[in-house]
C-alpha cells in the first residue's frame, strides 16, 4: 500500500485543527468539574446492636489475654482497604475528593460501601474473586466450560444482591447448557471428555463442593479415612460425591439422569460397589424429595446447617481483611473450637437471610477492621499477638491484579469506572492481563501471604506499565499532570500520596520531597514528579494492605 | 509466612556448614528464596554447595503440544501406525529414531529413551500439569514443577565463592503453563525470559544513575516511615521487599547475566544449534547451567498435529534434532554432563491412527521421553508400545509419576519425603517409583 503524501496547504489546514481537537481534549481531561456528592449514610440502630455483639466478642477476648487494641484506623486507610478488596484497586483522586461532601453525622465507612456497592468494578471483581473459589482458574474442558459466563452470572447475582444462599443452590442444582444457564458452569467446569467415565466428575464436585460452600477440606477422605481424626471417613466423600452422580451432560445441557449410580471400591476392597448419597453430618436437615443435587442444595444451605455461613463468613472476611479468620480458608473445624467473632458474624449472616452486602457492611463495621496496622507511638510498636488477636489490622500482600489495578488507577485523576471510555477500559484489560502474568497469579490460592519475589520488583521498578504510566505525559498521566498544574510544591506532593498510598506525606516525607520538586521551576517537574511516583509504587505499602 | 521462618541452628550448634542438615539449611534458604541470603546462610550454602557430588543441575526441553512418538524416539517403521513415517537408526544396535532427527540419533548411547511412559489426562493444560508436576490437577492445592522442588531441596548454588546472582529457576520462551513453585511459594516460581536473541526484560534501569539514586533515597524515606510502629522485622520476616529490591539491583548489575547473552559465543557455536529461538535457547541453558542454575527449561511449541501430522513433525524434528544434539555435546565438550540432568518431556504422545486430517490426536497411553546425563544410563529403550495401535497398556509401563521420582533420586533428593502443604495436607514430593533400569 502506498501512502499519499499530504500536499503542504493540506497540512498547513490540518494543524490548526490538531491544535484545537488537542486543546479540547486538554482542557476535558483537566476540568475540575463539582464532584458528585456522596450520599451519607449510618449504621441503623437495629445493626448497631448486632455490631457489638460481634465486638463484644473480640474485646472480651483481649481482655482476658490482656491485649491492648491499636488506634482506630484514619478514614482515609478504611476507605483504601475497603476499595482494595471490593474494586481491586485503590480509590481515585476523584472519589476521595467526594468524600469532602459527606455530611458531618454520617459514617463514612458505610458511606463508602454505598458508594461501592452501586459500583459496577465492585461486581465485576467480587464476582471474580468468588469464582475463583467456587471453580478456581483452570480453563477447564473445551466448549462446555464457559468461566467468563459464570463469572457474569455472578456479577448480575451480586449488582442485584442476591441472596447468597440463592446463588449457590443454583449453582450446585441448575440444569440446561452452559451459556443459557451459565450456573450450570460449576457443574460442567469438571466435565471428563474422554475415556470410559465421561460426564461431569463427581470427585472434584464433592471436594469443590465442601471446601467452597462448607469451608471444609474433604480432599484426603477421596482415599482413606482421616488420619489426623476419627471423625471423617472415606465413605463420607464418596457419599457427598454421589449427590453429583446423576449429573449428565445431554443435547440440553446439564441434567438429572435419575437412574445412574454412583461406584467406588473402597480402600482395602477390590470390587466396587455402589454408594447411595447421604450427607456427612446433620442428615435431619436433607429434604425427602427432590433430585439429589435439588436435595444436597438444600440441605447446604439450610439455616440450620451453620457450616454454609460459617464458610461464608470466613471467605469474606478474607476477602476484606487479606487474611481468614481461620486458616486455612476452607479447613473450619466441624465442631470447632472457632476463632473468636466467627459464630457471632455466622448468627448475624444467618439472621439476615445471607444478604451478602450486610454482611461485608458488618464485617467493615467491626472493631478489628477498624484497627490500624501501627501503634499510634513507634517506640511501641504492634506486635504478634496483638496481630493474631485481630486487636491489629494484618499486613498482608496486595494480589497481582490489585497492584495493577491500582497502579492503572493512580496515573489517572478520575475513577476508572464504567464511566471511563471504552478504549480506556480496553487499555485498562491488556494491561492488568500482561502485569499479572509477569507479577504472578496466585490463582486458587487466594490468601497465601507469599513474600515479594525478584521479578516482581524488577517488573514494578523497570516494567513498562509503571514506567509508561507515571512518565511525563500530559494527557493520560496523573503525575504530570500534578506536576505541571498544582498550586504549589506542597499540593502536588500531597496529592501525588494520596493518588498512590491513599494517605499524606507526613513531616518527614515533607523534607525529603519538596526539595526534590523544588529543585524545578516548569521544565523538569515532570520528571522529578514521575521519580516520586516511581518511589511511592516501589514502597512496601504500596504493596500491601495495611 | 512467618510460619516458615528459620531457627537456622538447633541448640548446641557449632554452625559450621558440615554440621548443619541439609533440612536445617533448606529451611534458611527458603525463607529469602532463591539465591538471596543472609551473610549467615551464604556461609551455609556455600558449604553444603561444596560437599554435593550428585547432579547439580536440570536441563528440561519441554514439546509443547505432544510430541508424536511415532515420528521421533519411538517409531513402528514397519507397521501400519507409521502411515510411511520414516524412521533412521541410531548409534545403538536395535534403536531407531524418527527421520529428521539423525543427529540426536548419533549420540543415542548417551541418553535412554523411555518409550512407555503414561499419563492419565489428555487435556494440554491438565496433561501439562500433569506431566510438568508429577501428579494430576486437584482443587486446593498447586503442586510444584521439578525445578521448583530441586530449587526448594537442594542448597543454593554458589559461583565465585557466593551466592548467585541471577535465578535458579529459568523457564525460557515460556508457554502458558510455565514450571510454577506451587504451594513452594511464587518465589520458586520459574524466571521467564523469551528469545535469547533480545535481552531480559526489566533488568535495565529506564533512568539515568542520578535519577536512579534520588529514587532509591526516596523509597528508603517511605521504607523507614512504613515500618514505624508496626510489627518488628515485619520485613525480615514477612515482606522481604527490600531484600528482594536489593537482590533485584545486584542481579541487575551482574556479570552473571552475560548467560543469557548468546550472541557472544562465536557463530560456529551458535549455529551449531540452529538459527532458531529453540536452538539459541538451548545453548543459553548451557551457559546457564554453567553459570550454576539449577533448572532450566526450554519449551519448543509447535507438536500440536491434529492436521498434516507428518510434515508438521519432520519441521519440528529440524528444529528440535540441531539443538538438543549440540546441548548435548555441549554439556559433554564443558565436562558438565554428569553434573546436569537433560529431560526432553512432553505433555503426551499422539493416536497411533491418522485421523481424516492426516493429524494425530492426544495418546496419553504410551508415549516417549528421554532422560540423560547426570549419571544416568543411557543407551536404553525402556518400555514398549504396540506396533498395532490397538493396546493401551504398554509394556513395562512408566507412569509419569515414576520419571519424576527417578530424576529426585538422581538428584539425591528423598522423593518420598513429606512437606506439608499451606492447607495442611502432607504430600510427598513424588509419588512415583524408581525406574531401576536407568540408575
Amino acid at each position: 500500500m502506498q501512502f499519499r503524501r499530504l500536499r503542504l496547504p493540506g497540512a498547513l489546514l490540518l494543524f490548526p485543527v490538531l491544535v484545537i481537537l488537542l486543546t479540547v481534549v486538554v482542557a476535558h481531561l483537566l476540568k475540575t468539574e463539582p464532584v458528585a456528592p456522596l450520599e451519607g449514610s449510618v449504621i441503623p440502630e437495629e445493626a448497631e446492636e448486632r455490631i457489638h455483639t460481634v465486638d463484644a466478642a473480640f474485646l472480651r477476648e483481649w481482655a482476658a489475654r490482656d491485649i491492648l487494641p491499636a488506634p482506630e484506623a484514619d478514614v482515609l486507610t478504611l476507605i483504601r482497604r475497603l476499595s482494595l478488596a471490593l474494586t481491586g484497586a485503590t480509590p481515585s483522586l476523584e472519589e476521595l475528593r467526594r468524600l469532602d461532601t459527606l455530611p458531618t453525622e454520617a459514617d463514612p465507612v458505610q458511606s463508602w460501601l454505598d458508594h461501592l456497592f452501586a459500583d459496577p468494578r465492585y461486581h465485576h471483581y467480587f464476582a471474580e474473586r468468588l469464582t475463583r473459589a467456587f471453580v478456581g482458574v483452570e480453563t477447564g474442558p473445551f466448549l462446555v466450560y464457559r468461566r467468563r459466563r459464570l463469572v457474569n452470572w455472578l456479577t448480575e447475582e451480586l449488582a442485584t444482591n442476591r441472596p447468597y444462599d440463592a446463588m449457590i443452590r443454583d449453582l450446585i442444582a441448575s440444569e440446561g447448557v452452559w451459556t443459557t444457564n451459565p450456573e450450570t458452569n460449576f457443574i460442567t467446569a469438571t466435565v471428563i471428555q474422554n475415556g470410559d467415565n465421561k460426564g461431569p466428575d463427581e470427585v472434584k464436585l464433592a471436594a469443590r463442593t465442601s471446601r467452597a460452600f462448607l469451608g471444609i477440606s474433604l480432599d484426603c477422605m477421596q482415599c482413606h479415612d482421616d488420619k489426623f481424626g476419627d471423625y471423617w471417613k472415606q465413605s463420607h466423600f464418596h457419599e457427598l460425591a454421589a449427590f453429583y452422580a446423576q449429573a449428565e451432560m445431554s443435547l440440553t445441557g446439564v441434567r438429572e439422569a435419575r437412574s445412574k449410580d454412583y461406584e467406588v471400591a473402597y480402600l482395602g476392597e477390590v470390587d466396587p460397589g455402589i454408594v447411595d448419597a447421604s450427607v456427612p453430618f446433620q442428615p435431619d436437615l436433607l429434604p425427602e424429595s427432590g433430585n439429589r443435587r435439588a436435595r444436597l442444595a438444600r440441605w447446604i444451605t439450610h439455616d440450620e446447617n451453620r457450616t454454609f455461613a460459617r464458610a461464608a463468613v470466613n471467605r469474606t472476611w478474607a476477602l476484606l481483611t487479606g487474611r481468614p479468620l481461620h486458616s486455612p480458608v476452607d479447613e473450619i473445624p466441624l465442631e470447632g473450637p472457632f476463632p473468636v467473632g466467627m459464630e457471632e458474624l455466622t448468627d448475624f449472616f444467618i439472621a439476615e437471610k445471607h444478604d451478602y452486602q450486610a454482611l461485608i457492611r458488618i464485617i467493615a463495621a467491626s472493631e478489628p477492621f477498624r484497627r490500624d496496622s501501627r501503634s499510634a507511638d513507634p517506640t511501641t510498636p504492634v506486635t504478634r499477638a496483638q496481630e493474631v488477636a485481630w486487636a491489629a489490622f494484618p499486613i498482608t500482600p496486595l494480589r497481582s491484579e490489585q497492584v495493577a489495578g491500582s497502579v492503572i488507577q493512580a496515573a489517572s485523576l478520575q475513577a476508572l469506572d464504567q464511566d471511563v471510555h471504552v478504549i480506556t477500559k480496553f487499555r485498562r484489560f491488556g494491561e492488568t492481563r500482561d502485569f499479572v502474568k509477569r507479577y504472578g497469579d496466585q490463582g486458587e490460592n487466594e490468601f497465601a501471604e507469599e513474600a515479594g519475589t525478584i521479578p516482581q520488583r524488577l517488573l514494578l521498578m523497570n516494567g513498562k506499565l509503571v514506567a509508561e504510566r507515571t512518565g511525563p505525559n500530559p494527557i493520560m498521566n496523573s503525575a504530570t499532570r500534578i506536576a505541571n498544574y498544582s498550586p504549589s510544591n506542597e499540593e502536588a506532593l500531597n496529592v501525588a500520596f494520596l493518588a498512590t498510598l491513599t494517605r499524606l506525606p507526613n513531616e518527614r516525607e515533607r523534607e525529603h520531597f519538596i526539595p526534590q520538586l523544588s529543585e524545578f521551576k516548569k521544565k523538569g517537574k515532570d520528571r522529578a514528579m514521575a521519580d516520586v511516583f516511581w518511589a511511592l509504587i516501589n514502597s512496601t505499602e504500596f504493596s500491601w494492605n495495611r | 509466612m512467618e510460619s516458615m521462618t528459620p531457627s537456622f541452628l538447633s541448640p548446641g550448634s557449632c554452625g559450621k556448614p558440615e554440621h548443619l542438615s541439609r533440612r536445617t539449611l533448606l529451611r534458611g534458604a527458603g525463607l529469602v528464596g532463591l539465591s538471596w541470603l543472609t551473610p549467615l546462610s551464604q556461609q551455609l550454602a556455600i558449604g553444603a554447595e561444596k560437599s554435593r557430588s550428585r547432579p547439580k543441575s536440570v536441563i528440561v526441553l519441554w514439546l509443547q503440544g505432544g510430541a508424536s512418538q511415532l515420528e521421533t524416539f519411538d517409531p513402528h517403521p514397519d507397521s501400519a501406525i507409521s502411515y510411511g513415517s520414516t524412521s533412521i537408526k541410531t548409534a545403538v544396535k536395535g534403536i531407531e529414531f524418527g527421520g529428521g532427527l539423525e543427529r540426536t540419533a548419533g549420540l543415542a548411547n548417551e541418553f535412554s529413551v523411555l518409550r512407555s511412559v503414561t499419563g492419565d489426562e489428555g487435556d494440554h493444560a491438565r496433561a501439562m500439569y500433569h506431566t510438568k508436576t508429577g501428579f494430576r490437577p486437584f482443587p486446593g492445592v498447586i503442586h510444584p514443577s521439578i525445578g521448583a522442588v530441586m530449587c526448594h531441596e537442594l542448597p543454593v548454588p554458589v559461583t565465585g565463592g557466593k551466592p548467585l546472582d541471577i535465578p535458579t529457576h529459568i523457564s525460557i520462551l515460556p508457554s502458558a503453563f510455565p514450571a510454577r513453585g506451587g504451594y513452594l511459594g511464587a518465589r520458586f516460581d520459574a524466571f521467564q525470559v523469551g528469545n535469547p536473541v533480545r535481552p531480559v526484560a526489566d533488568l535495565s534501569s529506564r533512568v539515568d544513575s542520578k535519577r536512579d539514586e534520588k529514587r532509591f533515597k526516596s523509597l528508603s524515606v517511605l521504607e523507614e516511615s512504613f515500618a514505624a510502629g508496626r510489627i518488628p522485622d515485619l520485613e525480615g520476616k514477612r515482606t522481604l521487599h527490600r531484600t528482594s529490591i536489593e537482590s533485584a539491583k545486584a542481579m541487575m548489575n551482574s556479570e552473571q547475566l552475560a548467560a543469557f547473552d548468546v550472541s557472544k559465543r562465536p557463530a560456529s557455536e551458535r549455529n551449531a544449534y540452529g538459527d532458531t529461538p529453540f536452538g539459541r535457547s538451548c545453548l543459553a541453558a548451557l551457559e546457564l547451567v554453567q553459570a550454576g542454575v539449577r533448572c532450566v527449561e526450554v519449551t519448543l511449541k509447535g507438536w500440536d498435529t491434529h492436521i498434516n501430522n507428518h510434515e508438521l513433525h519432520l519441521k519440528q524434528n529440524e528444529i528440535l534434532d540441531p539443538a538438543l544434539a549440540s546441548l548435548i555435546s555441549g554439556l559433554k565438550e564443558r565436562d558438565l554432563y554428569e553434573d546436569t540432568i537433560l529431560l526432553v518431556g512432553t505433555e503426551f504422545g499422539r493416536t497411533p491412527k491418522l485421523n481424516v486430517t492426516e493429524g494425530r490426536d492426544h495418546w496419553p497411553h504410551g508415549f516417549s521421553v528421554l532422560l540423560g546425563g547426570g549419571g544416568l544410563r543411557g543407551g536404553l529403550a525402556i518400555g514398549e508400545t504396540d506396533p498395532s495401535g490397538e493396546k493401551t497398556e504398554p509394556a513395562r509401563k512408566v507412569k509419569v509419576d515414576d520419571v519424576h521420582a527417578t530424576i529426585l533420586s538422581a538428584l539425591g533428593i528423598d522423593y518420598e519425603s513429606e512437606l506439608t502443604t499451606p492447607i495442611g495436607r502432607p504430600l510427598p514430593l513424588s509419588e512415583g517409583r524408581l525406574i531401576r533400569e536407568l540408575l
